[in-house]
């Protein structure tokens, strides 16, 4: 069962011996603050659905799906974590000590993350508002068919970044293997600068200046149907 | 770390383990019987008078494991030839395979893989897709002596690859697209193609979606389809290294919350021991 921890003033799981439901369903039941979870062993669906202002502290390493459809809380993972990490977030703030496995943010709406290690590949599939900001690289396939948010990677893009692409935002500090079809380079305007720092200073990130980057975006080309395109679509 | 992913494929599972080498000039092989009252000690006998020399049958479950004098070939032929009831699950001088339908943690406990010790193993849990859930159809699939391949994925040129593999003479048991696999590398190895070339053939031929762990004598290889669409885990310490489909299997290994952990990059052999060099 969860255990207040009084020097931390926290509710405290230890997934050892507690259940993932039990731990979902208080924080589904609750209406936020600190909790911590210990010895989530790679465990699936960790602090999911979660509609409160958390502040969710994981000890370690998780499975799939961690922290899904998140609104409101802060969720911090102390580790890697599986694919789909923040999958469909809403709100809130995601963040990952470590690295993270595939479709990071996947269909994410809103809310920020960050992840301080890699993301595999198709990091951001289908984003549709979340920010995600990436410290290290990111693999093949990242923002496939993205509609609207900004991923911001601090390292590598893996191949085709940004297949399909409708209107998010792709911000590249390093190299990038390969853009998707329909994703171009963009100028840099002053208002994207904007955008990177922000976005670097609300992920904690130093040491990374917004001039670094590249932009890259949707050329609109594959948007409607276009028989002269049927070779790409 | 078979009873972690239980869940994930709780139709079949089995294991290879790698230990107790065969002496120079013996192999080792592993026979499956779906007699329920095997006479292993008749077989034992008969190989001992055949041979001139056999261990006594070291029987686990439905499986019973012999050291036999002779080279490997020669005691795979014999017994092929006369025993055609008993299916050869591996043959070499490190390798052992067990494998069942069944329920995995039932698996572990029925074949008691609590007590065996090794240098190195590989595990499988099985949820079929593509062909029937059988013993036969179980992984690790044998690619050869103290070799083997699991493979987690679905391969679509499976027929054709074993059509042909089958005019190359490479045999098959079952209909199962990961045992093309296993005889793809078995055909590669075979034809003197080195491990790693074998596995990099494998991103040219194989068409599909497969994370493939092989064994080998004394190491491992992992390889990942381009696409990526199955998960990998690597996880490394001074003491051990292990690859899983996903973390919790390997959270429960000692000291895994301080190993490095990664997730091996699409389409680029992995390969641990002199699976290195080879």
């Amino acid at each position: 069962m969860a255990t207040t921890d009084a020097t931390r003033d926290a509710l405290s799981f230890d997934l050892a011996s507690d259940s993932v439901r039990e731990l979902n369903q208080r924080l589904h039941d609750g209406s936020g603050g600190p909790v911590k979870v210990l010895n989530p062993g790679g465990k699936h669906a960790i602090a999911v659905g979660l509609d409160a202002p958390y502040e969710v502290e994981i000890d370690g390493h998780v499975g799939y799906y961690c922290a899904g459809m998140n609104k409101q809380a802060t969720v911090r993972i102390r580790g890697n974590c599986g694919v789909g990490v923040a999958e469909n977030m809403m709100s809130g703030t995601v963040i990952v000590e470590g690295s993270a496995s595939q479709s990071a943010g996947a269909t994410a709406r809103g809310g920020l993350l960050v992840i301080h290690g890699d993301s595999s590949a198709r990091c951001g599939i289908s984003m549709k508002g979340a920010d995600i900001v990436v410290q290290g690289s990111v693999g093949h396939l990242s923002a496939f068919m993205a509609q609207r948010g900004a991923l911001l990677v601090c390292g590598d893009a893996g191949e085709a970044l940004g297949d399909s692409l409708y209107e998010a935002r792709l911000y590249v500090r390093g190299t990038v293997a390969g853009l998707g079809a329909d994703c171009v380079e963009k100028e840099m305007r002053e208002e994207h600068r904007e955008q990177i720092a922000d976005l670097l200073r609300r992920a904690g990130v130093d040491g990374v200046a917004a001039s670094d980057f590249r932009r890259y975006g949707s050329a609109r080309r594959l948007y409607n149907f276009h028989v002269d395109n049927l070779g790409s679509y | 770390m078979l009873c972690q992913l239980s869940d994930r494929g709780p139709d079949s599972a089995g294991v290879a383990f790698y230990r107790e080498p065969a002496p120079a000039g013996s192999c080792k092989v592993s026979l499956h019987s779906p007699s329920l009252e095997p006479h292993w000690d008749g077989i034992g006998a008969e190989l001992e008078r055949v041979f001139g020399g056999a261990s006594a049958p070291r029987v686990r479950a439905s499986h019973a494991t012999f050291v036999i004098a002779a080279e490997a070939e020669d005691a795979q032929a014999w017994l092929s030839e006369h025993h055609p009831e008993l299916t050869l699950m591996s043959a070499g001088r490190t390798i052992e395979i067990f494998k069942e339908a069944g329920l995995p943690t039932e698996f572990v406990h029925r074949f008691a893989l609590d007590g065996i010790d090794g240098s190195h193993a590989l595990g499988h849990t099985r949820m079929a897709t593509e062909s029937r859930v059988t013993t036969e159809h179980s992984h690790p699939f044998s690619t050869g002596l103290d070799l083997c391949l699991v493979h987690n994925g679905s391969l679509s040129n499976h027929n054709r690859l074993r059509r042909s593999l089958t005019r190359e003479g490479i045999r098959f048991r079952t209909d199962c697209d990961s045992e093309v696999a296993a005889g793809y590398l078995t055909w590669r190895l075979r034809e003197g193609a080195t491990l790693e070339q074998a596995l990099e053939g494998c991103l040219e031929d194989l068409d599909g979606f497969y994370t493939f762990a092989v064994g080998t004598a004394d190491g491992f290889a992992v390889l990942r389809d381009p696409i990526a669409c199955k998960p990998a885990v690597m996880a490394e310490t001074d003491e051990w290294v292990a690859m899983a489909s996903e973390y919790r299997a390997i959270a429960v290994l000692p000291g895994a919350e301080d190993a490095t952990t990664w997730e091996p990059e699409p389409g680029r052999v992995y390969s641990w021991g002199t699976a290195a060099v080879l």
